[in-house]
């Protein structure tokens, strides 16, 4: 996106989140699940980095962890060069303008006791800036670029649509000109009439503030189209990462390969030449992850040595990477 | 096709809901045909009625609030709407199969998988305890389920949600419908599951040769698996046609716009997607012009007047639109 020498805005290195399994009246630990297990990528300033999986691979998980919503087991995230776990919390809190987040749910993630102005306003609020007339300036402004009426500040969650109150998440999201937003499936309880609004504003939004998105996402082919680069995660790694156009049109790892093959296609003379690879058995527990590579079990071109070592990420063409044997 | 006989004839059902805010016209007055092993895709957003209709066939409405008034149902030479529970009974898991959304909710969770799947054969067929258990292994065995006679003690929560959507699968096929009704089956399923799913529809439509009625909102899932395909919106059938001529020529401003606004998963990259202005439509009070009037980039004085009625416009075509009607 950008033209001149890409500047990395966010760098994650060895991301590993763990969630204990306790048992028994002393809590004693069992087990972990392991939803992010060791993952690195950068983000490039003003670009969308696509991040797709299945549900329970750990993409969300690795939105919030970069947010240091839920603390790392290990790992490093750094944030225009600033390690943001290393961190106090009052110095974190001072960070989090500059990264915001929207969430999927358009329901529950907006206080229904609150009046739109006030649900926007928080942040603000929170953060001590702008005061009086213009809060209540800032807020109208906020809403009219979402493209809502600058009059809905006084109503509530509960009358708007669910695009709408995407658009209210959206603006609160904007209201302290943050540099990178985290998109957690902001379109995927949406109607499909009501997405392409809500992708276009998001894209709209990127050129005119000059945002840095990770979008996550499970839909394929709407993050073909609005992302620069896409990272394909399964079981709590990331197996391939390249640029949308490398990815979509020569996928390497057999994975990204089935789930490309899985997505159904609106053309019914596509759809009865197309040849699917279809995987069998279903995502194995994170919990207790098979050895070797996490693909190996349901991979229909595995080897030995895939359920015995995992594989190296490796860089295939400029910008392709993959964490596969066989390629 | 053409020459099959029709299994389901449905007349102008109409099915309202009262409400604390008012009347909600779900459903107003809709006719289709389902010939015998055909698979008619039902298509439309949240909202547009598409599984109130068919729920209205076999009253598996909660009444009140939902009040059917109008309305027939062909079925086998005999009309569905006047019966009653006891004789309703006999046909739905019989001769007419249900398959729901969501796998999590709609199985029992403290009974067996192999009572709920024998349930309907004891019921229906009069078959023996041992018979229903010998048949309901078959059945497993047949939607995929490995070590099928083993996991017949097991209970819904030992499957994941994949086999548990195979399970109703087989719990549905159980009796030998002649009709099979699924209401967005996959919608809640991961797209690697989704294509398992859809892969064995299609070989037992194939097998048993049932007619099948599939609910969605998914434009490519229809596309791959329909012969024909009705889009629903506002609680009509705005368009209906064979599936390849739907989507090569669709003539609904509304599907034509649907169709624009999804992404491609191959091919160009567009900048940016078309959307559908506005949102889905409020279903209180009397629909009395086209309920896509305020969202159409071609509303002609009369869309806003009157409600266009279905009519066929050759090729087996079917729309309703004024803005066709009178080109």
């Amino acid at each position: 996106m950008t033209s001149e020498a890409p500047k990395v805005l966010l760098k994650v290195e060895g991301l590993t989140k763990h969630f204990p399994i306790t048992k028994g009246v002393f809590r004693r630990q069992v087990g972990a699940v392991k939803a992010v297990d060791g993952i690195s990528f950068e983000i490039l300033q003003g670009e969308t980095l696509g991040l797709v999986g299945e549900s329970g691979c750990g993409k969300s998980t690795t939105g919030r962890v970069i947010l240091q919503l839920y603390p790392a087991t290990a790992g490093k995230v750094t944030f225009k060069g600033r390690d943001l776990m290393s961190l106090s919390k009052e110095e974190l809190r001072k960070q989090r303008p500059q990264m915001q987040m929207i969430f999927q749910d358009p329901q529950d993630s907006l206080n229904p006791r609150m009046t739109v102005g006030s649900i926007i306003s928080e942040p603000l609020v929170e953060h001590g800036e702008f005061k009086g007339k213009a809060r209540r300036d800032r807020v109208e402004q906020l809403l009219e670029s979402v493209g809502m009426n600058r009059e809905y500040t006084n109503r509530y969650p509960h009358e708007f649509s669910g695009g709408q109150r995407q658009r209210i998440g959206i603006a609160r999201a904007l209201a302290l000109s943050p540099e990178f937003i985290i998109c957690d499936e902001p379109i995927a309880a949406l109607d499909v009439s009501i997405q392409a609004q809500v992708v276009n504003l998001l894209e709209e939004l990127q050129e005119e503030l000059g945002l840095t998105y990770l979008f996550i996402s499970h839909d394929l082919s709407m993050i073909r189209h609005i992302a620069d680069r896409v990272a394909v995660m399964y079981l709590g790694r990331i197996v391939e990462l390249a640029s949308s156009e490398s990815l979509y049109s020569t996928p390497l790892h057999p994975y990204t390969q089935a789930l490309l093959s899985a997505v159904p296609i609106h053309d019914p003379k596509l759809e009865k030449k197309r040849k699917r690879v279809i995987l069998t058995g279903d995502v194995p527990s994170p919990a207790n992850p098979p050895s070797g590579c996490h693909f190996s079990i349901r991979c229909p071109r595995a080897e030995q040595r895939c359920f015995k070592d995992s594989p190296e990420w490796r860089e295939i063409t400029p910008g392709h990477q993959v964490a596969c044997h066989l390629v | 096709m053409s020459a099959q006989a029709t299994i389901l004839q449905v007349e102008n059902i109409a099915t309202r809901f009262r409400t604390q805010d008012g009347v909600v016209h779900a459903v107003n007055g809709i006719s289709f045909e389902l010939k015998e092993g055909e698979l008619l895709g039902v298509v439309g957003e949240s909202g547009s009625g598409k599984s109130v209709t068919m729920m209205s066939l076999l009253k598996l409405l909660p009444m009140p609030p939902a009040e059917i008034v109008s309305g027939k149902a062909n079925f086998e030479g005999q009309d569905l709407i006047p019966l009653n529970t006891n004789q309703l009974r006999k046909i739905r898991g019989g001769k007419i199969g249900f398959i729901f959304q969501d796998p999590m909710t709609s199985l029992n969770p403290v009974l067996t998988i192999g009572y709920q799947l024998g349930e309907p054969m004891r019921e229906h067929l009069g078959m023996s305890r041992r018979e229903a258990r010998k048949r309901s292994a078959e059945l497993l065995e047949l939607v995929g389920i490995p070590m099928a006679e083993n996991r017949l003690n097991d209970f819904p929560h030992q499957f994941s949600g994949g086999m548990r959507q195979r399970v109703m699968i087989a719990i549905a096929l159980a009796c030998d419908p002649k009709v099979l009704i699924a209401d967005e089956p996959t919608t809640a399923l991961d797209v690697t599951i989704q294509a398992q799913i859809l892969d064995i529809v299609k070989r037992l439509r194939k097998e048993l040769g049932m007619a099948i009625i599939w609910i969605t909102h998914d434009l490519g899932v229809v596309a791959g698996l329909a012969d024909r395909v009705a889009v629903m919106y506002g609680g009509f059938i705005v368009e209906e046609a064979p599936v390849d001529e739907l989507y090569a020529n669709p003539k609904h401003p509304y599907t034509q716009g649907l169709l624009k606004t999804l992404p491609n998963l191959k091919g160009e990259r567009s900048k940016r997607l078309e959307s559908i202005i506005g949102q889905p439509p409020d279903l209180l009070g009397k629909p009395e012009s086209c309920p896509f009037a305020p969202r159409c980039t071609q509303t002609l004085e009369r869309c806003l007047k009157e409600n266009p009625s279905l009519i066929n416009r050759g090729n087996n075509h079917k729309v309703a639109c004024w803005w066709n009607h009178e080109s």
